[in-house]
């Protein structure tokens, strides 16, 4: 995709919100898996829709309309080449992950599952991609199992046998862990359950995925995708489900408004077809218009460039870490480079993470510290919290020196 | 950005932005690491579970109370060094007193934590005036709090037994 070279000092100067100080200091933005910064590209394009564009979507016949609605179903169609599914009709705009997870539970999982079923997840997913399965399998009787993880967050896929079978009905899982950075073998649990659980549907959620790695929703062979913008150079409140055309057009209704109808009468109606009959209500269009956007800026670059600078600055930055306090700092996730997106989560065994960040903080540098809504992950692991730098295309092996100085820092107050 | 744009400067504190050393003041770090009054009260009249769902941090507060007054107290729990150093200068403070004075306290800490300068200089706080800094980093006041919501519910349980 890229026809020119990796360049980092011109990514980040892509990015407004880096250009700035916090407490004196250059600042060094190390949260990406909660958010990314957004480039000038997407910038401009919100600007740009509201500026001369706006207007609803779908239902005007004048010239604004006629380019909103233009705006909006090329940027869902981009999004599916994204993702490389043939059919922009199986993209369906959300508010991101959150709801797009929320939309298969309620519209497919209610409907279908019963007494006994069973839904698959694993300990490292996020909460987003627990709470709705929870949620459904109290009202319809199903069960959620999980895989585990072992030492080095990785799945342990010898319980396999043991936890998919015929009362299998949901296995979903993330493509990338947010709290560890595991990037998850989920071809062979796919492979795993196709053979031996034919009734079952596959949802990813692909929040952490999508600004890392190629997706391609058929060679994945997966029957729901769920994915935000924010997360990669676009807009907050704008995300994705892509699902398969059958499943989608079996499904009741997630939420009921305008646009996803077809005939409206006193007792009963009619749905609009697919993808609309999911898009109740004036949708996020401005944000669906910067999300196209952050897929030109991200695609420019290209995935498997950013995903290689990761891995350079990541190791550099274990490498360091390690080097600079030794058995005082533990990082977790996975060892080998490779199974690992730009996550870092580390704990110090002198100072708490809330400790850790605000410190940070006063040296310019952001970080989170919490328990990534993955609390299943921190109690699996015997910690309440950790902290977590996230790197992106804009990172340098600066700014993990200028997050070693800065830990330097906590070891002053706490060591 | 540089501290002239700030707004929240009190005149007790150095210009600029708000100062690490005026969060992690000696003697927060003394009691973070040497928590006063852990444990708990063995048979206690009431016991109160508090947790920060954002962060995670919990506290277990447990009083025996006699004839109106805080016979003992203790707590227990993780966290970070806000919230595990306030919860140990509460303890410290609250062995003995009647419990209005308890309450009182609690309210007092409150109005510390944002930003009363009375409060500030309240010298019946004891320790917990060494605490006065975090009011500068909002998103660290729930952590000093935690240990007083404990005891705020502690109170109203105890309100509501007798």
């Amino acid at each position: 995709m890229s026809g020119v070279a990796f360049d980092v000092a011109s990514n980040r100067s892509a990015f407004p919100a880096l250009d700035q100080e916090v407490d004196g200091h250059p600042l060094v933005y190390l949260d990406n898996a909660a958010t990314t910064q957004k480039p000038r590209a997407v910038l401009d394009a919100l600007e740009g829709y509201y500026t001369s564009d706006n207007a609803n979507v779908h239902r005007g016949i004048h010239e604004l309309s006629r380019r909103a609605t233009e705006a909006y179903e090329s940027a869902r169609s981009k999004v599916a080449r994204w993702i490389g599914a043939e059919d922009p009709t199986e993209v369906v705009w959300t508010r991101g992950t959150t709801e797009a997870i929320n939309l298969v539970a309620f519209a497919y999982g209610l409907d279908r599952l019963g007494e006994g079923d069973e839904i698959l997840l694993s300990i490292l997913e996020h909460h987003s991609n627990i709470i709705p399965w929870q949620l459904v399998a109290a009202r319809t009787g199903a069960r959620v199992r999980y895989i585990e993880i072992d030492d080095d967050g990785e799945w342990i896929l010898e319980d396999l046998p043991e936890l998919v079978g015929k009362r299998t009905r949901i296995v979903a899982l993330n493509h990338v862990s947010n709290a560890l950075g595991t990037i998850n073998p989920v071809e062979r649990v796919i492979g795993h359950v196709r053979m031996h659980a034919p009734g079952a549907v596959v949802l990813l959620d692909g929040a952490q995925a999508m600004a890392h790695m190629d997706v391609d929703v058929g060679e994945l062979d997966v029957d729901f995708y769920a994915f935000s913008g924010h997360k990669a150079c676009g807009p907050t409140g704008i995300g994705a489900l892509w699902g398969r055309k059958a499943h989608l057009e079996a499904m009741a209704p997630y939420q009921g408004g305008g646009e996803m109808i077809s005939v409206v009468e006193r007792d009963r109606s009619t749905w609009a077809a697919v993808p609309h009959k999911f898009e109740a209500g004036t949708p996020n269009i401005a944000g669906a218009v910067g999300m196209g956007a952050a897929v030109d800026f991200v695609e420019s670059i290209g995935k498997p460039a950013i995903l290689a600078h990761e891995r350079g600055v990541v190791g550099y930055a274990i490498e360091r870490l390690e080097a600079r306090f030794g058995d005082r700092i533990r990082i977790w996730g996975p060892r080998a480079i490779e199974r690992r997106s730009g996550v870092v989560p580390f704990s110090l065994d002198f100072a708490h993470p809330h400790d850790i960040a605000t410190i940070l903080d006063s040296e310019g540098v952001a970080v989170r510290a919490g328990h990534h809504c993955a609390q299943l992950v921190m109690k699996r692991y015997g910690v309440p919290a950790t902290a977590r730098a996230s790197f992106y295309l804009y990172n340098t092996t600066d700014d993990v020196d200028r997050l070693v100085d800065a830990l330097g820092q906590v070891e002053n107050f706490f060591g | 950005m540089s501290g002239a744009h700030s707004h929240s400067e009190s005149h007790s504190e150095s210009h600029g932005e708000p100062k690490l050393s005026s969060l992690y003041r000696q003697l927060i770090l003394e009691h973070y690491k040497s928590p006063r009054n852990r444990g708990a009260v063995e048979d206690p009249t009431v016991e109160v579970h508090m947790q920060n769902p954002t962060c995670g941090d919990e506290i277990r507060l447990t009083l025996k109370v006699i004839d109106g007054r805080i016979a003992e107290v203790r707590h227990e729990g993780q966290g970070c060094s806000i919230s595990q150093a306030a919860v140990s200068m509460m303890s410290q403070l609250l062995q003995g007193r009647p419990l209005d004075d308890a309450g009182r306290i609690a309210e007092r800490f409150t109005e510390m934590m944002h930003g009363d300068e009375e409060a500030k200089k309240d010298r019946s706080m004891g320790d917990l005036r060494a605490l006065a800094g975090v009011s500068k980093f909002p998103v660290r006041v729930k952590c000093a709090l935690l240990g007083f919501d404990a005891l705020q519910e502690a109170l109203k349980e105890i309100g509501a037994a007798t």
